[in-house]
């Protein structure tokens, strides 16, 4: 690395491109995404290369000493050399110095990323095994996409639903734990659009490594049309066709689109598997990515609500009407594109093959717990929580 | 004796007095029980290593390698627990520490040689404890247990939580004789300005193992109790508290990372003056130094929480309170390299590995600086750049200094000399394969790799590949030194009782020692690593 680092790294102040770009990419760091992604960068290139010039330096002159005063006999005596004063405030204060130096630095930057500006506009955050749920204050809701607008800071309130996972978005720089029982928050304001990994960053259990999702940054008018449109499909419909926005986007999973294929064997699964068939039905359902489509809070997304699906009469596509018993859920799974839903579109994927026997019967079996008749009994006896983005 | 026979090597020693397996088992002897914590921690090494291997194996693809996902994530949890709790902390203090400390006192054992061979029992069976929850259906929590997913996981993790919490009365339990010993078995005229740099970091070790050791097994029992009583203690879903685990974990986990490096940094003062021939540069500062880490030790565990929500406020100030550990640790290094200064050194293997350490330790601490700035933290916390920062602590540090001090020591306890140039190849393959092994890890890390991935993006690979190609350098290495190890035993040349002309104060006794360490008491006269007069030390 160049010596010198705090004068380079000074540079960057003020001609921000070459050098920053230099650094960034020696370190192999993502792109600078968010507002703050810069500053943080800055005061990494001066800690690193200053870690590998002093590094360097203390080895040089351990190396000059080691050959300057190497053996000659085997009598060899030296003289008592001792620390004096000077070398005591010698050693504390330089490091002292300067690593104070650094931490104001980087807790005036920390102040910032921990403080969301009072005008940043909320997103609800849910992480599960293994997925991340994104709910919009104005209604909608969405699996494995968040959609942002670039320029507008984002406050993010995190919890989980089972055990402690964390958001992290590295062009951003951010990350954040959400932690079951408890709202924990951080925020971001994107500079430009694109899309944008989101990964896991706290082990969460089997599929730890596949818990990701993106962040979608749209320009500002593109994200108030999109959010247009899915408040207007949650005022006039219940089971909705997708908007206009999705249908026009190729429709890959989010943790799907970034990466390989991967064949896994399935045997492993089940191996760790405890509780009721319903709650096993409600991992597997999770494994294989059922809720990037269906929901089971009342909403309709790509697919039909799971809530009440159980016995309910659907209207098909070709005028005809099924009960959505076993069998007919069971061929959904297998064959999806043969009886569709009217209103949704023919895109669900066939998981013949994908799904063991005892794993359709555990989805089978959570799908029929998921009722929603308890909520008029309790409506008689006065307030009611309603799901945000519900009827 | 006569006093005029100096430098006679004894007849009878610690090795040869009683032979039987029996005599070993039984044996109150501190030597003996170092040496059999030695053979244990070097087979728990052997272990984890394995563990380590089929990690880098897995990880040599983006997707499936070797194993499913399960089992890695069992693999990384084992690695974990298997390496600091089998072999890290019991390590140097254990196994070094209980051979040379009363030596280097002038004392004939510890003071209390029965606990002390209770402290290995116990740490045996925690270790078989920990290893049947292993063979049993592993744990997958990774070694840091948290809750809630550690009071879910359906694996084998209620043995592996009692095993580590057995094992944390070893460490008690031998802290505590530490402690006893260095107060009161001191030979005449040894006063406390006196004391081997070792002796005092050892010192510093006992007391946090014996102040921080019992939170660990609060929080392993408390984890044990929800899991198998079903209490809510940490449980959200039962009413308990999450990140309250997080806080009494790392107030043990933390400090525990000195419990670990404390000792390797005594090793280096030793070696340092015994290869340079020279005193060290400034005795009370690295005394001092270790008393500052071990201090501030117990109040810097919030920085593995900076994402956790806990306080901005709180953050700062473990923040700044962890910049401290850093300066207290600057001071060492320093003193270390200035040591060097008109010194006549050799460089031999263990001083080879001294090097290693100094150079890994600044990387791996002045990392640490960089974690400790909250602000760069919050990108790299549970990523690779905070697995490649710990990794040079623990493995650029703390292995290197155990293998210094392996070699360093090996001809006072075996009585054989190691081949010289197979330990050099060995040693240069280390230190050069760890470096092929963890510095891609930083930059993973800055690219944004989480740790304990079982899957990862494409474009990691190769950084990944690198990490695997250095991480068999590594395994090369550790063949290489017990093969040559395992034959110096046999077949090794017969060691003088000082083959290093070094002046420490372990150095006055045989080598290997006789049975209670010196044939008639030893006298201190002259500082320790005195080396302004040519006569080496003679032997008691």
């Amino acid at each position: 690395m160049t010596p010198g680092g705090q004068a380079l790294a000074g540079t960057t102040q003020t001609e921000p491109g070459a050098v920053n770009e230099f650094f960034r990419k020696i370190l192999f760091l993502p792109e600078q995404a968010s507002t703050i992604a810069k500053d943080v960068d800055h005061l990494h290139y001066v800690i690193i290369s200053t870690a590998m010039v002093a590094a360097t330096l203390i080895f040089a002159i351990a190396a000059y000493f080691l050959i300057r005063y190497r053996r000659r006999s085997e009598t060899d005596v030296t003289p008592k050399v001792q620390t004096t004063l000077g070398w005591e405030v010698l050693f504390v204060g330089l490091p002292l110095t300067v690593f104070l130096v650094w931490f104001f630095i980087g807790y005036h930057d920390f102040i910032r990323m921990q403080t969301p500006p009072p005008e940043a506009m909320d997103v609800y955050v849910v992480g599960k095994q293994w997925m991340w749920k994104f709910t919009y204050p104005e209604g909608p809701n969405s699996i494995g996409v968040l959609r942002v607008p670039v320029g507008r800071p984002v406050r993010l309130l995190l919890t989980s639903r089972d055990v402690i996972h964390s958001f992290y978005v590295p062009s951003f720089r951010i990350k954040q734990d959400a932690i079951p029982g408890a709202y924990t928050q951080t925020w971001f304001q994107v500079v430009k659009p694109g899309t944008y990994r989101v990964m896991c960053a706290e082990y969460c259990g089997l599929k730890h490594s596949e818990m990701w999702a993106e962040v979608v940054a749209l320009s500002e008018p593109d994200y108030e049309a999109w959010m247009r449109e899915q408040r207007q499909g949650l005022v006039t419909r219940r089971d909705a066709t997708p908007s206009a926005a999705e249908r026009e986007e190729p429709h890959t999973p989010a943790r799907q689109a970034a990466r390989y294929d991967a064949q896994r064997p399935h045997g492993e699964l089940m191996y760790a598997e405890r509780g009721t068939l319903a709650e096993r039905g409600q991992r597997v359902a999770a494994e294989k990515g059922c809720f990037k489509c269906h929901t089971v809070d009342g909403t309709a997304h790509i697919g039909p609500t799971w809530v009440d699906l159980y016995m309910r009469h659907e209207r098909l596509t070709n005028g005809q009407t099924v009960v959505a018993d076993e069998a007919y859920l069971t061929e959904s799974m297998m064959k999806p594109l043969v009886k569709v839903v009217a209103g949704f579109e023919p895109v669900m994927p066939s998981f013949q093959g994908q799904l063991e026997a005892a794993e359709v019967a555990a989805l089978l079996e959570y799908i029929k717990t998921l009722r929603s008749t308890r909520l008029p009994n309790v409506e008689s006896k006065g307030p009611v929580y309603e799901p945000v983005g519900g009827k | 004796m006569n006093p005029s026979a100096e430098s006679s090597q004894p007849a009878i020693t610690y090795l040869n007095h009683e032979t039987t397996v029996k005599s070993w088992l039984l044996t109150h002897d501190h030597k003996r029980i170092g040496v059999m914590f030695l053979v244990g921690v070097i087979l728990s090494l052997l272990l984890g290593g394995v563990f380590a291997m089929a990690l880098r194996l897995e990880l040599l693809t983006p997707g499936p390698t070797i194993m499913s996902p399960l089992t890695y994530n069992r693999m990384f949890t084992l690695h974990g627990v298997t390496m600091v709790w089998l072999f890290m902390i019991p390590a140097i203090p254990s196994a070094f520490g209980n051979f040379v400390v009363p030596i280097m006192l002038g004392a004939k054992d510890v003071a209390f040689p029965r606990l002390n061979l209770a402290s290995f029992y116990i740490y045996l069976t925690g270790s078989l404890l920990t290893v049947s929850g292993m063979l049993w259906s592993g744990a997958d929590t990774g070694w840091t247990f948290y809750t809630p997913y550690s009071t879910v996981s359906p694996t084998a993790l209620t043995p592996v939580l009692l095993g580590v919490f057995i094992i944390g009365f070893s460490t008690i339990i031998t802290g505590v004789n530490f402690i006893t010993t260095t107060h009161t078995l001191r030979a005449p005229g040894m006063h406390w300005t006196r004391i081997p740099l070792f002796v005092w970091t050892i010192y510093g070790t006992s007391v946090i193992q014996v102040v921080a050791t019992p939170v660990l097994g609060m929080v392993l029992l408390l984890v044990f109790i929800e899991r198998v009583v079903g209490a809510g203690i940490f449980d959200p879903s039962r009413g308990g508290d999450p990140v309250l685990f997080q806080h009494m974990f790392w107030f043990y986990s933390h400090p525990a990372v000195y419990i670990m490096v404390l000792p390797a940094m005594g090793v280096i003062s030793e070696v340092v003056c015994a290869f340079s021939r020279k005193n060290i540069f400034g005795y009370k500062m690295i005394a001092a130094s270790t008393f500052g880490i071990a201090f501030v030790g117990f109040f810097s565990w919030g920085h593995h929480m900076f994402v956790s929500g806990q306080s901005t406020f709180t953050s700062g100030i473990f923040g700044v309170l962890s910049m401290l550990v850093a300066i207290f640790t600057a001071i060492k290094i320093f003193n270390w390299v200035a040591t060097l200064y008109g010194g006549s050194i050799d460089l031999r293997v263990p001083l080879l590995y001294v090097l290693g350490f100094i150079f890994l330790l600044m990387f791996g601490g002045m990392t640490g600086v960089a974690v400790a700035t909250t602000s760069l933290d919050v990108h790299w916390h549970d990523t690779y750049f905070v697995v490649a920062h710990f990794h040079y602590i623990m493995v650029g540090a703390v292995l290197m200094a155990f293998l210094a001090a392996l070699h360093y020591w090996w001809p006072k306890m075996s009585g054989r000399l190691y081949p010289e140039r197979w330990s050099f190849l060995a040693a240069v393959t280390i230190i050069f394969g760890f470096i092929v092994t963890f510095l891609p890890q930083f930059l993973l890390g800055n690219m944004g790799m989480p740790r304990r991935y079982y899957e990862y993006p494409q474009e990691m690979q190769w950084l990944h590949v690198a990490s695997t190609a250095g991480a068999s350098l590594l395994a090369f290495g550790f063949v290489l030194i017990a093969i040559y190890l395992l034959w110096s035993l046999r077949y090794g040349p017969v060691s003088p009782p000082n083959p290093w002309g070094s002046r420490g104060y372990e150095w006055f006794s045989g080598s290997p020692p006789a049975p209670h360490n010196f044939t008639q008491a030893p006298r201190f006269e002259r500082e320790v690593h005195d080396y302004t007069v040519p006569e080496a030390p003679r032997v008691y």
